[in-house]
């Protein structure tokens, strides 16, 4: 469903991405992975419109999707997160996740402020969706807390519901596991393979900790300095000899 | 440490009889070969002296005096008591509202006509501060230039009623939209635009309206203003003493009663009240609605919102329209209670005493925004006796309310949503 093809980003005389190519089929877990500054994150902007890439395509369900402003991407059912956690400090944890739901609400200002059946129906579902995954992500009893005054791996969590209200068909997620403890990477673990089988969105992740991303990955494409260096199962790239020398010097 | 107090404390007071030089109007002048000091009597050196030492020993005893003050807030019984429960309060709320309105009903039929006046000015304020409220305090978007649309408002109506003999009724709402035209033309521009940028490109637009209006003599009259604005009609009838459209009929004489200036003052202010109501109203619902969240979402992190699907430019152009459109409506009430506007009743200082009653009623407190324009409109007013030192008193009142309560008077509550529980 989302294909890469020579990814190239140039920020003036840096070349931090250079022909990456990747895809990612629907139904499907793939990660990214590489040393810091490999330039990961900046695929992952270009690919939810933040960066406008100098070169290459992107292509989304067969669309050329490169250059879209990220709130069209988003809009699309491309939606991310981010490394370090962007959420409504000053917003309470339902709201957060009702001004996800916005473009499934009437805009309508007049059916908003007359307060129409159709406008309160929606009304209705959008605060329903927002209980179900609040419930599903084990922050029900937190739902009126401000956002910013989660704890860090609540406010992780809550980050994931709020992408997941939006019902994306590709959810991208920048270093999940970063700053979480064993045990809560373990739920986020359970939490990530959860969405791929039970309400079928494909999953690209980036992240450093290796055995999550062996435990859950379909595929995994290692970037190296901007350029491509491996892709395949996890299998394959744990016995890649570059992926070894990558991560660990050579002897 | 001490050493440390009273060298800050020695340069404070240095600085006191520095400051004090320009301000109290001292001069120097040189009388053959030695200099004199000139521009102040005995009365006022001693007072600065004194300044000085008071400033001196206040930074001295600096940490003592604020441990002092840090006690103080115990003596407040409220302070340590649990917040009210979400229902209590909104219904405290509720009831606080209605008494503020039944009040405010009743206020014209008790009060002096100098009061209902005044009364009229601050329901203008809390007009302007609600709309600006969501400029600033929801959207976070900081316009210095807000008192433009407030213009656009009162001079629409003016140059229609001059120009076609257009009256209040239909000037109201083409105001409010012309106004809120404006707001949405200058939004385009300016919605690349951050903090300190926005606020001087709206600070910029805010003057250049004012310069307009000032300069383009053959349409607004410049400097010189537009008079002979009509004020408004109850379904036709006049509140003149004479009937000034053929075929309207006075208030007077379609009731038998006698003639009286205060009706036309009242009814005025009856309308000022409606029509803050209805601001505040709508304003509120909005706060509920998805345009209300979305401006809060962006204030607060502005690449998570686009993340998510919004659109920076609806959101922002959304905020600036519809604060432009209550100002315009203010306007208009404005240019119909004065009679007559020039562009000197739109200067900068009118935006920055709107920003200050939005931060001092807290960012985003609708309840605060409206206490805070009662204060600051009627202050001044109060203090008239200290005359020239009133602005004084004025900015120590701000000084003193922004180091002790930086959040405003009542700040904003996050309203709790019940959800349902999911088996």
């Amino acid at each position: 469903m989302l294909e890469v093809r020579n990814l190239s980003m140039r920020f003036g005389g840096l070349l931090a991405v250079d022909q990456v190519s990747l895809d990612v089929q629907e139904h499907e877990i793939v990660s990214i992975i590489g040393p810091n500054g490999a330039g990961k994150t900046t695929v992952f902007n270009c690919m939810s419109g933040f960066y406008s890439p100098t070169g290459g395509q992107i292509l989304f369900e067969g669309k050329e999707i490169q250059g879209t402003p990220d709130y069209k991407i988003s809009r699309m059912g491309m939606v991310r997160t981010f490394q370090h956690v962007r959420l409504f400090g000053k917003m309470s944890v339902v709201e957060n996740l009702l001004v996800a739901q916005h473009r499934h609400l009437n805009t309508n200002l007049l059916s908003g402020l007359i307060k129409t059946p159709d406008y309160r129906e929606r009304e209705r579902k959008s605060l329903d969706r927002a209980a179900y995954w609040l419930n599903r992500v084990g922050l029900l009893d937190l739902a009126n807390r401000d956002a910013g005054n989660l704890a860090y791996g609540q406010q992780r969590r809550l980050e994931i519901a709020r992408c997941m209200v939006t019902e994306p068909k590709l959810l991208m997620l920048d270093e999940p596991a970063a700053g979480l403890n064993p045990a809560e990477t373990r739920e986020l673990n359970e939490l990530i393979i959860s969405l791929k089988e039970d309400y079928r969105v494909s999953v690209v992740l980036i992240e450093h900790d290796m055995s999550l991303v062996m435990e859950i990955s379909d595929r995994i494409n290692v970037i190296n300095q901007g350029r491509p260096l491996a892709s395949g199962t996890p299998e394959e790239i744990r016995r890649n000899d570059d992926v070894i020398k990558a991560y660990l010097g050579e002897a | 440490m001490a050493t440390h107090n009273i060298k800050h404390a020695l340069f404070s007071a240095i600085i006191t009889l520095i400051i004090s030089f320009p301000i109290m109007g001292l001069d120097l002048e040189s009388a053959g070969t030695s200099i004199k000091l000139t521009g102040a009597s005995t009365f006022t050196l001693v007072s600065i002296v004194l300044a000085a030492i008071v400033v001196f020993l206040f930074q001295t005893f600096r940490d003592n005096i604020m441990t002092a003050l840090g006690q103080m807030p115990k003596l407040n019984r409220f302070a340590d008591r649990a917040p009210m429960p979400q229902e209590k309060r909104l219904k405290l709320e509720n009831i606080f509202l209605m008494v503020l309105v039944v009040g405010a009903l009743l206020w014209p039929f008790i009060a002096s006509r100098g009061s209902v006046d005044l009364a009229t000015l601050v329901l203008i304020y809390v007009m302007l501060a609600l709309g600006l409220n969501v400029v600033v305090g929801l959207a976070g978007l900081l316009d210095l230039g807000y008192v433009a649309f407030y213009a656009v408002g009162a001079y629409t109506f003016a140059l229609l009623s001059q120009y076609f003999g257009v009256s209040f009724w239909v000037a109201l709402p083409t105001g409010a939209l012309f106004a809120a035209l404006f707001g949405f033309l200058l939004g385009f521009p300016v919605l690349r635009l951050r903090g300190d940028y926005l606020a001087i490109v709206t600070l910029g637009f805010g003057e250049i309206i004012r310069i307009l209006l000032n300069n383009w003599t053959s349409l607004t009259g410049g400097p010189n203003g537009i008079g002979g604005i009509p004020d408004p009609t109850l379904f036709g009838m006049e509140f003149g003493r004479r009937v000034k459209d053929e075929g309207n009929i006075s208030f007077h004489d379609f009731f038998g009663i006698a003639y009286d200036s205060t009706h036309k003052i009242i009814f005025l202010y009856l309308i000022a009240l409606v029509l803050a109501l209805i601001t505040f109203l709508i304003i509120r619902r909005l706060m509920k609605m998805p345009v209300g969240r979305s401006w809060e979402a962006l204030r607060e992190d502005e690449i998570a919102a686009r993340s998510l699907g919004l659109s920076r430019t609806g959101v922002k152009l959304s905020a600036f329209t519809i604060g432009a459109f209550f100002a315009g409506f203010a306007g208009t009430v404005f240019a119909s209670k004065q009679g007559f506007i020039s562009p000197e009743s739109f200067v900068f200082l009118e935006s920055a005493i709107i920003l200050a009653i939005v931060v001092l009623g807290g960012m985003g407190s609708q309840f605060g925004v409206i206490l805070a324009a009662i204060a600051v409109t009627i202050l001044p007013e109060l203090a008239r006796e200290f005359s020239e030192y009133r602005m004084l008193i004025f900015g120590a009142a701000m000084v003193l309310m922004m180091v002790w309560r930086p959040q405003g008077l009542l700040p904003m509550r996050r309203i709790h949503i019940t959800l349902n529980k999911q088996e």
